[in-house]
């Protein structure tokens, strides 16, 4: 069973970022389970084989006033994927830096189709410039000793990794174009 | 949160708004953009100047805004309408029927990112066969006011949007990849009753013009 946690504040914007990673998961014939990040219990974390952070609207900073919500993600040895405010979360509980710490950083705002280039492979994405759908006003300053980037755009760091935990990060939101990530993450035994 | 609708009158837009407010958000206005450009990339909808009739039956005030239709300056006019619209009816945020547009959606992204304000899109990447049923599921009137693409035809002009159009509109896609609901503007649409009307529209037929090789538009008559 795949959790999808939701970031949303607004209950109407899960169904512009939640339903379509759920359509996605789903199609795989994957069973999931969506909580938004203030419900999230020990149980439904325990219940999970994998764990999706969604990503919400331009406006959204709230989930940078309940950090204290994301305290079990330095213990957790499933695998996680990180959408947009998903892989900021990431970044800030694993000792990295986001731009701007919760308001709007104008030269870091990426919002539409964008190519990012991949250093590397990375679920599903081969080495190489790939068009990606961005929609977020902030940025990754720097990641965590543990991470490795595998992506950038002209504005900065787009895919995360950590080194030897199952642990993903993307700017960019894949449940729009490159539904590959999400599918791969899927896959991961 | 009080909401403003980015309205045409379509199935699209009606049933955004109808999703927000069944889940509790107030709708405050509809904004509507008439564009006297045919090819406009963002606004050409064939029944847009009905859009007045649907408003006084959903209980809103319409904000209206003209534009030409030329490209970058059809995003100003829109910019205006919102900003008018945040003023007038102090919305916090807006709602659109953008399903699967990335052009059209991180166009009203942007504009509302700088206004200030929330942009929500409750049907972003939805199944169009599915939400073709749900559209009957929730009792929504639809007819088809404009097609663009083979092989639609004048006949399917004013055809309401039921379980034959469905089962139609399925193999179509799978022959020609026609879009279930018609994302990729292969039909456009104009919703005769929902329930956030206080009463039905009253359709009485119209005229069919035909626009090209394959284009049709129905100028709808209504009572």
């Amino acid at each position: 069973m795949i959790l999808i946690i939701s970031l949303c504040k607004e209950k109407l914007h899960d169904l512009e970022f939640v339903k379509p990673i759920e359509k996605v998961v789903s199609s795989l014939g994957e069973k999931c389970s969506v909580k938004n990040y203030i419900e999230v219990a020990k149980t439904d974390l325990e219940k999970a084989d994998k764990v999706l952070l969604s990503g919400t609207s331009l406006m959204d900073f709230d989930y940078f006033n309940h950090m204290d919500k994301f305290s079990w993600l330095k213990d957790c040895e499933k695998p996680v994927l990180g959408i947009c405010a998903g892989m900021e979360i990431i970044v800030h509980e694993f000792g990295g830096k986001i731009e701007g710490d919760g308001k709007k950083v104008k030269d870091k705002v990426e919002i539409g189709a964008n190519s990012v280039n991949f250093e590397k492979d990375f679920l599903g994405i081969s080495k190489g410039k790939h068009k990606v759908y961005s929609l977020h006003q902030l940025g990754v300053r720097k990641v965590g000793k543990n991470f490795e980037v595998y992506a950038k755009s002209n504005k900065g760091i787009q895919a995360i990794k950590h080194r030897s935990k199952g642990i993903y990060g993307v700017l960019f939101h894949p449940e729009v174009y490159n539904h590959e990530v999400i599918e791969n993450f899927v896959k991961i035994n | 949160m009080r909401l403003g609708v980015l309205f045409s009158g379509g199935k699209d837009s009606v049933y955004s708004a109808y999703v927000a407010k069944t889940m509790g958000y107030e709708l405050s206005c509809l904004i509507s953009v008439y564009s006297k450009n045919k090819e406009s990339f963002m606004f050409h909808t064939p029944s847009i100047r009905k859009t007045k009739f649907q408003a006084k039956v959903m209980g809103l005030p319409l904000v209206i805004r003209e534009t030409e239709g030329r490209k970058e300056d059809e995003l100003k006019d829109l910019e205006t309408a919102i900003k008018s619209a945040k003023e007038k009816y102090k919305i916090g945020g807006i709602v659109t029927g953008a399903i699967g547009s990335v052009y059209q959606a991180s166009r009203v992204q942007k504009i509302c990112d700088e206004a200030g304000l929330e942009c929500f899109n409750p049907l972003w990447q939805k199944d169009g066969n599915a939400y073709l049923a749900e559209l009957l599921d929730n009792k929504f009137e639809v007819i088809l006011t404009g097609v663009f693409a083979y092989p639609l035809d004048n006949k399917w002009i004013f055809r309401k949007i039921d379980k034959k159009f469905i089962a139609e509109m399925d193999v179509l896609n799978k022959k020609y990849k026609i879009h279930p609901a018609g994302e990729g503007g292969e039909f456009e649409t104009f919703v005769i009753n929902c329930p956030l009307y206080s009463r039905s529209l009253k359709f009485c037929g119209g005229k069919i013009i035909k626009e090209g090789e394959n284009a049709f538009r129905g100028e709808i008559k209504l009572k």
